[in-house]
């Protein structure tokens, strides 16, 4: 579904990502961890063609990503805030995206009706701006609206930062379920290794941009990840 | 601690991206400054020979003190829309270790060093220094000058209690309209004459220095008043807050006669409509309407017909311009959002053009009473929106995706400056200037009606070709797609 070849991005001579090879199957839960800095919000970003790679390109579905917009209609993400109108209500906001994604308004609400304990009635029909929520709001909105238009691709970065813990039990339920019933391709990116073995069927380590390990999720990968980054963390103690 | 808070304030200032990445606009500004200063210079020096011309029977101090009622309340007025209390910038230092009331007294005083408080005296200065060499006593004429310098300062914080009150009404303009017309109301019924009380209060302070105590006792007054109310506000949950509006929503499905751009169309009225600084766009309308209204009437323009051209260009235009000049920087808060949609480029841009051509027929229309200074006038106005709707849409269009600075947009509206750069200066010559030239030597080469001809040839030309031109455009966004993107998500 999505093929990874000699990918790589510099910025004035700093390789900030370098990705010979990888590839993701069709309704596979993928997951990305790594340290700040680490490039995962980079790799994102390149498959949503918002930045040029320096070399190598992603196949999506058989579209270059940075060649034609073929992509576009079935892939859908959130990445951060920016990707809000402030101006809109939420409820205006998803029947935006909708339009956009060829879905109307009975559509849409069909959709967001299903997470209405998602929302945990904080979200619609409140009669406020996207710009007035709180940041945990604003993203459980952004998520949804991310879900909107049966895309075959979602790209999630950080979903749980910022959640209440009610609310990220919740969003790694609906995660779980659009791979394995849906058979959607679900791409995230956590610090918390605990929700990301939850979730994700595989696991990619990323640092400094490099693919350090790649591990299929087994009840002894979270053990695996916390002596991983475990490690780091004392090496790096000792060389101070 | 004041000496850290100065330390503050002067990163604050030269470390801001608008010091740093616009030299020009900042030089703009201190033009416009020094402008002022000098004219008020110039006021100040010439003012008494002035009112020895207008008032030959009356003592020219006694006169000038009749003016100061109506300064007092044009300058109250003026700060009420141009200056605020910069509240926001002290939210990080409310969780460190300094005293409230360091805070605020820091807020206050530093609002009295403002720019507003300093310009009154380049004016009144010099006054005092011709009335003193005027033969008028050196003493009486130094405490009404520090009358004076006490008054700006009541006015400076008078306003921040006007202010205080119309945070919390609806109708924000309505304190300040109600003070400043009962004042004047009170003055010109002759209820209570403010001109000649005033006046003459500032005459008795000059005569008898002790009243001065009086204007201090004001001044302090509103200074704890103001103290008062500010304590009460630095909290995260009342003023440092920002506003929660109430959505305001309107029925659009109009627009869905509009086909594929609908939702943009939507989405961009919703723009105009909810932010601070588009908003203040839309009453720009009304001043591109009556913007013949400064020319047309004096008769020095109705033997110039090339002017009417232009005054059609700019007044049919008004909104095209002012809106048009920063597409696509007005979406730049979601721009990345766009670019990983499922959206057409072309449709996204054609929902700016139709909007800027309702806004340039609507112009047109509402322009049309202008006939009354003669159908010449009418006539150039046509063929100015004619060529608005085909030149000069795409022009601004294409100058669009030069664009690389972003606009955060529920910043204020009144001289914000946020996404100008060297684009929105050079858009201008295509804009006006190459219309304005083209008709003004048609116009004296051939005659009125060979150059009303070409411009709506040039308009039509462009209509005809639109589809052309926008494909061309669409493909200018495209190659620039990734430097816009990366240049929108960069913090000013």
């Amino acid at each position: 579904m999505i093929y990874t070849k000699d990918l790589s991005k510099t910025y004035n001579g700093t390789t900030v990502l370098n990705i010979e090879e990888l590839s993701i199957p069709k309704g596979q839960s993928f997951g990305l961890v790594g340290n700040n800095g680490a490039g995962k919000t980079t790799y994102f970003s390149l498959l949503l063609d918002l930045i040029k790679p320096t070399t190598g390109n992603i196949t999506s579905n058989n579209v270059v990503v940075d060649e034609s917009e073929d992509w576009k209609p079935f892939t859908s993400s959130f990445i951060d805030e920016s990707f809000l109108i402030g101006y809109l209500t939420p409820e205006e906001y998803f029947y935006f995206i909708g339009e956009l994604r060829g879905q109307n308004k009975a559509d849409v609400d069909a959709l967001t009706s299903k997470f209405e304990d998602f929302f945990n009635g904080e979200i619609t029909g409140k009669k406020k701006y996207l710009r007035d929520l709180s940041k945990g709001n604003q993203k459980k909105a952004g998520i949804v609206a991310a879900l909107i238009g049966q895309p075959e691709v979602i790209i999630l970065d950080e979903p749980f930062a910022n959640l209440d813990p009610t609310t990220q039990i919740r969003l790694k339920q609906i995660i779980k379920d659009l791979a394995e019933k849906q058979g959607v391709t679900v791409l995230v990116s956590s610090h918390d290794l605990t929700h990301v073995t939850d979730v994700c069927e595989r696991i990619v380590v990323l640092e400094k941009g490099n693919v350090i390990k790649d591990l299929e999720t087994n009840p002894a990968t979270l053990k695996e990840l916390e002596a991983h980054f475990g490690s780091t963390a004392r090496t790096s103690l000792e060389e101070e | 601690m004041i000496k850290h808070f100065l330390n503050l304030e002067w990163k604050q200032y030269f470390r801001s991206s608008y010091w740093q990445k616009n030299i020009a606009i900042n030089i703009l500004m201190v033009f416009f400054a020094l402008y002022f200063v000098a004219m008020f210079l110039g006021l100040g020096f010439s003012l008494l020979f002035l009112l020895k011309e207008m008032y030959p029977d009356q003592d020219p101090f006694v006169a000038a003190n009749g003016f100061l009622f109506y300064w007092i309340i044009g300058d109250l007025l003026m700060r009420f829309f141009l200056q605020k209390l910069p509240v926001m910038s002290v939210k990080p230092l409310l969780t460190l270790p300094i005293k409230r009331s360091t805070v605020i007294n820091y807020v206050l005083g530093k609002s009295a060093l403002s720019f507003f408080n300093f310009l009154p005296l380049f004016a009144i200065i010099p006054f005092s220094i011709m009335l003193m060499g005027d033969g008028y006593v050196a003493s009486e004429i130094l405490i009404w000058l520090f009358a004076l310098i006490i008054t700006v300062l009541i006015i400076n914080f008078l306003n921040f209690i006007i202010e205080a009150f119309s945070a919390e009404s609806e109708l924000s303009f309505l304190p300040i309209m109600v003070v400043v017309s009962i004042l004047f109301g009170l003055n010109y019924f002759e209820i209570l004459p403010m001109t000649t009380l005033i006046g003459s209060g500032f005459l008795a302070i000059a005569n008898n220095p002790i009243l001065i105590l009086i204007p201090i006792a004001i001044l302090v007054l509103c200074y704890a008043f103001n103290f008062k109310t500010l304590k009460k506000k630095l909290y995260l949950d009342s003023s440092l807050k920002s506003k929660v509006t109430e959505v305001n929503a309107s029925d659009l499905s109009w627009t869905e006669r509009f086909g594929d751009i609908a939702p943009f169309m939507k989405l961009d009225l919703k723009l105009i409509w909810r932010n601070k600084r588009t908003k203040s766009m839309t009453f720009l309308l009304l001043i591109g309407v009556l913007y013949g209204l400064f020319f047309y009437p004096q008769p020095m323009y109705k033997e110039m017909t090339f002017m009417s051209a232009f005054i059609g260009i700019f007044s049919t235009g008004f909104f095209l311009i002012n809106f048009g000049q920063f597409i696509p920087a007005w979406d730049s808060g979601y721009y990345k959002l766009l670019m990983s949609q499922n959206i057409k480029y072309e449709q996204y841009l054609r929902s700016k053009f139709i909007l800027m051509v309702i806004s340039v027929v609507l112009l047109f229309v509402l322009g049309i009473p202008y006939v009354y200074f003669g159908y010449k006038i009418l006539i150039a106005h046509f063929a100015a929106a004619i060529y608005n709707v085909g030149v000069n849409t795409h022009v601004i269009l294409w100058g669009g995706s030069f664009n690389r600075k972003k606009i955060e947009l529920d910043k204020k509206a009144a001289f914000n400056y946020q996404g100008t750069g060297a684009v929105q200066w050079l858009i201008g010559i295509p804009l006006m200037l190459v219309p304005m030239g083209l008709f003004g030597l048609v116009n004296w080469l051939i005659g009125f009606a060979a150059a009303i001809a070409l411009l709506i040839v040039l308009g039509v030309l462009g209509i005809v070709f639109h589809k052309k031109l926008m494909r061309g455009i669409t493909q200018k966004y495209l190659n620039s797609k990734y430097k816009m993107i990366d240049a929108f998500s960069q913090d000013n």
